[in-house]
């Protein structure tokens, strides 16, 4: 990315130094402001991070897969939007890839994620 | 090309311009020169790498050698009287927020190609039916004994990109006075850094 590009960016820095750090394997809470007419409220989806894409850049997404009445759903966000209140890091997982698109193909038991240990000192 | 959010939530794909410092060059009139149009340099350039003749031309104009000298023809009354020789032109001083601008660029060289990307030809369609290997071809170029020609201008292969592109109605979106920058949105024609013209 060149500099001036920076310059736009930067104006987002904020915007994303207030959520916590999070990456794939980890689950969280997103909370998304959601339009209805003229009022507004507040959902929360709780899920795995499953990737985040393009980083440290305006269009950098994430998507959380979480399975509701067993059905796999997947959610796609921009990191920058607007509509996101707030992130929470519920649980770290540790992973050993950047994208976790096999959980797809399990369910149940085989689509477990090991706890991540962070030892404090 | 980078994206932000608009005050209305909306995710807007965008492209940042550095427009300027600019210096006026040549100022032509009606009288000497038979129009009117204010011609416009940019871009820093080594003494050494500038033909002679013009570095003349920039030193009449008292500025160091340019790399991009783009002439305006007919430019809008409200900036008439305003241009002078040597005078810079900025950003911020042309272009105000919420404004549409045109920008003209030379787009990314494509190479050789073939009908379907270079015209948008449909192609055959289908891998079936008794179709061999020509999924992609043009088809038919022409009738038969009448007459016995193909037609001028027939759309075939060939190079493709690298023309003069204008695209129209670009909002901009947002204006850095002090670094000369503009945002725009949608996209411009060629390459990252390259030169594209600007008009309000």
């Amino acid at each position: 990315m060149s500099d001036l590009m920076k310059i736009v960016e930067a104006e987002y820095s904020e915007a994303r130094a207030k959520f916590p750090s999070f990456k794939a394997g980890d689950t969280i809470n997103v909370h998304v402001r959601i339009k209805e007419g003229n009022k507004e409220r507040i959902q929360q989806f709780q899920g795995t991070v499953i990737q985040r894409k393009n980083p440290n850049s305006n269009g950098e997404t994430f998507t959380v897969r979480k399975v509701s009445n067993g059905v796999g759903v997947e959610r796609i966000f921009p990191i920058i939007s607007p509509s996101i209140e707030q992130i929470d890091l519920v649980r770290q997982g540790k992973v050993r890839r950047a994208r976790l698109f096999y959980l797809r193909g399990r369910q149940g038991k085989a689509a477990r994620i090991k706890e991540k240990i962070v030892h404090k000192h | 090309m980078t994206s932000i959010f608009s005050a209305d939530g909306r995710n807007v794909a965008c492209t940042l311009i550095e427009a300027g410092p600019c210096v006026v060059t040549q100022v032509k009139n009606v009288e000497t020169d038979g129009y009117n149009a204010v011609q416009l340099a940019f871009g820093e350039r080594k003494e050494k790498n500038t033909p002679k003749p013009l570095i003349g031309h920039f030193k009449k104009a008292g500025t160091t050698p340019k790399q991009k000298v783009v002439e305006f023809r007919d430019f809008r009354v409200e900036f008439e009287g305003q241009v002078e020789l040597g005078k810079s032109v900025k950003a911020g001083e042309v272009f105000v927020e919420g404004d549409f601008v045109d920008a003209i660029g030379t787009s990314k060289g494509k190479g050789f190609q073939g009908v379907v990307k270079r015209h948008g030809f449909g192609g055959v369609g289908g891998q079936t039916h008794g179709q061999h290997n020509r999924q992609r071809h043009p088809g038919s170029i022409g009738a038969c004994s009448w007459p016995s020609r193909v037609f001028k201008g027939m759309r075939m292969a060939g190079r493709t990109g690298g023309d003069r592109v204008k695209v129209i109605n670009l909002r901009i979106l947002k204006v850095y006075p002090e670094q000369n920058l503009l945002l725009v949105s949608g996209s411009v024609p060629g390459p990252k850094n390259s030169f594209v013209i600007l008009e309000k």
